[in-house]
C-alpha cells in the first residue's frame, strides 16, 4: 500500500493538460507546406513511392502519403513538413495540399451529418476494426487511451462490442480475408453510426493500394465521416480529429 | 556435397546450393535437427522454377554460427514423405508449401491452409470453410473468439474446445491479415517502395524487419555496411526492444486488472518511442532504416538525449516492477499459468524470447551476430518455467540489459562519413539470407535474384510463424479466463504471420 502511494507520488500528474495546443517533441512530420519554388517536377512526382505527389499544380495527397519525408529531404525548397498534427478532414479533397496552401486542414461543418453533434458530442463509443493494419495505427490508438493522452476524458472510448458502439474506426487497407468480418461488424453497429478511417492504409490502401490481396469494395457503399492520415496516425492527430468532428456543427 | 554453408547476411551464387534428390534432402535436414537443440529450421520454402518447384531449407547452427542451405527439385503433383514424422518443427512450413503449390506430404498430421494467401493453389479453400478440429462429446463445448477481438488488436480466430472452464484444445486460424507482401516485394521494382513494404510487415517490429530487408539487399549488392549504419541499427533494435517490452508489461498488468502497473508501464513507453521521433520523426521508427543510406545519422547530441531519457526512465521502471513482483495477487495470476515445456518448445522449433523462457537458448544476437552484436558479447537471459511469470520476468530483465548495451554504445558514437560508397545493384543469380533478433525473436529474410539481378523470389519469416503453435500448446489445461493473459504474454504478430 505504502509502495503504491510512493509510486503515485513519484509519477505525479502525467496527463497532457490541453491536447489541442500540446507540442510534439523532436522532428515531427505533420501537415506539409508546398512552396511556389520551381523544381524538376517530374523527378519529384517520380520520387514518391506511394504516388502521393501529382503535378500541375504540384499537390501532395495526405491520404496517400506515408510521411517518410523523402520529398522534403530531396526538395527542401519545395516541400517542408510542419509539426502541425491536426490533419484530419471529413472530405477526401481536403487532404490534398496544393502548392501555395498554408492554411490548416479543416473539418467542413456543412458536410458533418446533423445528428453527430447532437448525439455524440459528449459521448462517442467506437469499435475498432483492424483489416490488414500492421499494428502500428492500432498501437497509437491504444496510446490515445493511456494516461498521457487520456482520450477518455472527452467521452471518447473504444468498446469491445459493435453493439455498444456509435461507429467504427478502420485501420489497414482491408484485406480480402477481412472484408466479410468488417461488413458483419459494421452491420452490427446500431444506427446512426459513423465511419472513421485511420492511417494511410485505410484511407487509400497506402503501399498496398494495388495489391491483389486487398478488397476495398466496402468503401463504395458508405459515407465516410472522418479521414485521419498518418503512418501511423499520431494519438494527438486522432484525438483532435474526432473532437473537431463531434463539435463542428452545432445546429 | 549435400548442402552449402553460409554465414548470416552472406550472398552466394544460386548455383552453389546443391540440388539433391528429395530423399537425400529429407535425410539431411531431419538429421540436422533431430536430437540437436542447437540446430533449428529458420526457413523452409518452395519457389517455382520452369514448372517445377525448388525446395530450399535453411538450418541455423547456433554452435558453429553457420547456416546450412540445401535444396531439391520436385513437381507440384508429387507426394513426398513428410519431415514432420521425423521432427515436428517442419509442420507449418510443409502446410505453407502445400497451400502454395499443392505438393502433398504423406504422414503430415493435417495439411490445413496456413493463411489463405491470394495466390494459393486451391482458391476453393476459403476462410469460411476452414477445417477445424472438433471432438464429439456431450460434455465438451466449443468457444469461438474473433476474428475481431475486444481490444484494439489485429484479427485472428481462436477456437477453444473446453471441458467446463478448462481448455482441452485450442486451434488458431490465421490469414485475415494477408496483404500479399511477398509478391508485392517482387512487383514493386523501386527500392524506395520495397523498403516501405518491409516497414509494414509488422508495424510493431519495424526496426527488426527493415534491418533484415536492408541487410539482405546490401548483401546482394555486395555493399560493405559502414560502421555508423551498423551502429544506428543496433541502437534502434535495442530501443525497439525496450519500448515494446515496457508496453507488454503494461498490457500484462491490464490483463490481471492491476491498474497502477498498467498506467505506469504504459506511460513509461512514451519517452522511449518519443526518442525515435526525436531521432527520425516517427514514433515507431518508420523511415529510419534504408539500405545503404544513413538518413538520420546518430549524433552525440542524440546520445545525450537518450542517456537522459534512461536516467529518468530507470528509477520509475525499477520502482514499478519491484512493486508488481511482490504482490501475491499478481504472482498468483502469473505463476504456473500457460506453461510451455522445454520439450514442446524444442519440438515446435520455437524461437526468440518465447524459446528462452522455456529454457531453450535461441538468440541470433549471440548465435549469428549481425550489426555490432559481436562487440557487445551478448549473453541471453534464459528462464526455465515457461509460464506467464517467466515471460513477464524476461521482459523485466531484458529491458535493463538493453539499456546497459545502449549505455555502452553511447560511449563510442561513430563519426558520420558522408562519402560512403554507393549502394550499387544486386548481383545476378544470387541467394542471400539474413537473420535478425527482433524483440519477438528471429526474423529471417531470404532473397533470390534472376540472371538480370532483379528480385526473383523473396521470403519473409516472422518469429510468430514458429511461436503461434507455442501459444496453442501453452493454454491447454488452463482456465479459459486465463487466455487473455497467456495471449498477451506471448504477444505474437498476426500480420507478420499472415504477411
Amino acid at each position: 500500500m505504502l509502495g503504491h502511494i510512493k509510486i503515485l507520488y513519484h509519477q505525479g500528474k502525467q496527463f497532457i493538460p490541453d491536447v489541442t495546443t500540446a507540442k510534439v517533441p523532436g522532428i515531427f512530420r505533420g501537415r506539409p507546406v508546398l512552396s511556389q519554388a520551381k523544381v524538376d517536377v517530374s523527378r519529384l512526382v517520380d520520387l514518391c513511392p506511394l504516388h502521393a505527389i501529382t503535378a500541375d499544380p504540384v499537390r501532395l495527397d495526405l491520404g496517400k502519403c506515408s510521411f517518410c519525408g523523402e520529398c522534403a529531404r530531396q526538395f527542401p525548397e519545395k516541400i517542408t513538413f510542419t509539426s502541425d498534427y491536426k490533419i484530419a478532414a471529413n472530405e477526401r479533397e481536403s487532404l490534398i495540399i496544393k502548392e501555395g496552401d498554408n492554411g490548416p486542414v479543416k473539418i467542413n461543418p456543412l458536410k458533418v451529418r446533423k445528428e453527430i453533434h447532437h448525439l455524440f458530442q459528449k459521448s462517442l463509443k467506437l469499435r475498432e476494426v483492424s483489416a490488414g493494419g500492421d499494428n502500428s495505427c492500432e498501437w497509437e490508438l491504444n496510446a490515445a487511451n493511456n494516461v498521457q493522452f487520456d482520450m477518455g476524458r472527452f467521452g471518447i472510448e473504444f468498446v469491445a462490442s459493435p453493439r455498444h458502439a456509435d461507429g467504427i474506426v478502420i485501420t489497414g487497407p482491408i484485406t480480402e480475408n477481412m472484408a466479410e468480418p468488417l461488413q458483419i461488424c459494421y452491420d452490427a453497429v446500431p444506427d446512426p453510426k459513423i465511419i472513421v478511417l485511420v492511417g494511410t492504409d485505410a484511407i487509400s490502401g497506402g503501399i498496398f493500394a494495388d495489391s491483389p490481396a486487398i478488397d476495398r469494395r466496402f468503401f463504395k457503399n458508405y459515407f465516410i465521416d472522418l479521414y485521419i492520415p498518418g503512418n501511423p496516425t499520431h494519438p494527438l492527430t486522432f484525438i483532435n480529429g474526432v473532437l473537431d468532428l463531434i463539435s463542428a456543427r452545432k445546429s | 556435397m549435400r548442402y552449402t554453408t553460409v554465414q548470416n547476411n552472406q550472398t552466394i551464387p544460386v548455383s552453389q546450393i546443391p540440388i539433391t534428390s528429395y530423399d537425400t534432402f529429407f535425410e539431411l535436414n531431419a538429421g540436422f535437427v533431430k536430437d540437436s537443440a542447437h540446430r533449428h529450421c529458420v526457413n523452409y520454402f518452395g519457389y517455382p522454377v520452369d514448372g517445377n518447384i525448388t525446395l530450399i531449407c535453411c538450418i541455423a547452427d547456433d554452435q558453429s554460427h553457420e547456416i546450412y542451405i540445401s535444396s531439391c527439385q520436385v513437381e507440384p503433383t508429387d507426394k513426398l514423405p513428410s519431415l514432420v514424422s521425423e521432427f515436428f518443427c517442419f509442420e507449418r512450413f510443409e502446410r505453407e508449401i502445400h497451400e502454395n503449390f499443392g505438393i502433398k506430404f504423406t504422414g503430415h498430421p493435417w495439411l490445413k491452409p496456413v493463411r489463405y494467401s491470394h495466390d494459393r493453389k486451391d482458391p476453393l479453400q476459403t476462410m469460411a470453410n476452414y477445417p477445424f478440429y472438433s471432438i464429439l462429446s456431450e460434455e465438451l463445448h466449443e468457444v469461438g473468439v474473433g476474428p475481431i477481438h475486444a481490444g484494439i488488436i489485429e484479427p485472428g480466430h481462436f477456437r477453444f474446445i473446453c471441458n467446463g472452464e478448462q481448455i482441452l484444445h485450442l486451434e488458431i486460424q490465421l490469414g485475415y491479415q494477408h496483404r500479399g507482401i511477398e509478391s508485392l516485394l517482387l512487383h514493386k521494382n523501386k527500392l524506395s517502395e520495397r523498403v516501405q513494404i518491409a516497414e509494414s510487415i509488422a508495424g510493431d517490429n519495424v526496426v527488426g524487419h527493415t534491418i533484415a530487408f536492408a541487410s539482405v539487399w546490401e548483401s546482394l549488392c555486395g555493399y560493405r555496411t559502414p560502421r555508423e549504419l551498423d551502429f544506428s541499427r543496433t541502437v534502434a533494435l535495442e530501443i525497439e526492444r525496450i519500448a515494446v517490452h515496457t508496453g507488454d508489461l503494461s498490457a500484462a498488468c491490464t490483463d490481471i486488472a492491476y491498474q497502477l502497473g498498467s498506467a505506469v508501464f504504459g506511460r513509461l513507453r512514451t519517452p522511449i518511442i518519443n526518442f525515435f521521433q526525436e531521432w527520425c520523426g516517427n514514433r515507431l521508427a518508420k523511415g529510419l532504416i534504408r539500405p545503404g543510406n544513413n538518413r538520420f545519422p546518430f549524433t552525440p547530441a542524440l546520445a545525450h538525449q537518450l542517456l537522459d531519457a534512461f536516467d529518468t526512465f530507470e528509477p520509475d521502471f525499477n520502482e514499478m516492477h519491484k512493486e508488481l513482483f511482490k504482490m501475491p495477487s499478481a504472482l498468483s495470476r502469473f505463476e504456473r499459468t500457460g506453461t510451455l515445456s522445454y520439450e514442446n518448445a524444442l519440438s515446435i522449433g520455437s524461437v526468440g524470447m518465447i524459446a528462452r523462457t522455456s529454457g531453450l537458448n535461441r538468440d541470433i544476437r549471440s548465435s549469428h551476430p549481425h550489426s555490432l552484436y559481436s562487440e557487445l558479447s551478448h549473453d541471453p537471459i534464459i528462464k526455465h518455467h515457461g509460464d506467464v511469470y517467466s515471460r513477464v520476468q524476461i521482459r523485466k530483465q531484458e529491458v535493463p540489459q538493453s539499456i546497459q548495451y545502449l549505455r555502452e554504445l553511447m560511449t563510442r558514437v561513430p563519426d558520420y562519413d558522408q562519402d560512403s560508397e554507393p549502394l550499387g545493384s544486386p548481383k545476378p543469380d544470387s541467394f542471400a539470407v539474413s537473420l535478425v533478433e527482433g524483440w519477438r525473436g528471429e526474423i529471417c529474410h531470404c532473397a533470390i535474384t534472376d540472371a538480370k539481378g532483379e528480385l526473383r523470389f523473396y521470403k519473409v519469416k516472422d518469429p510468430s510463424f514458429h511461436n503461434w503453435m507455442a501459444l496453442a500448446l501453452a493454454v491447454r489445461n488452463n482456465e479459459i479466463s486465463d487466455f487473455p493473459i497467456c495471449n498477451k504474454s506471448f504477444n505474437l504478430s498476426y500480420c507478420g504471420h499472415d504477411l
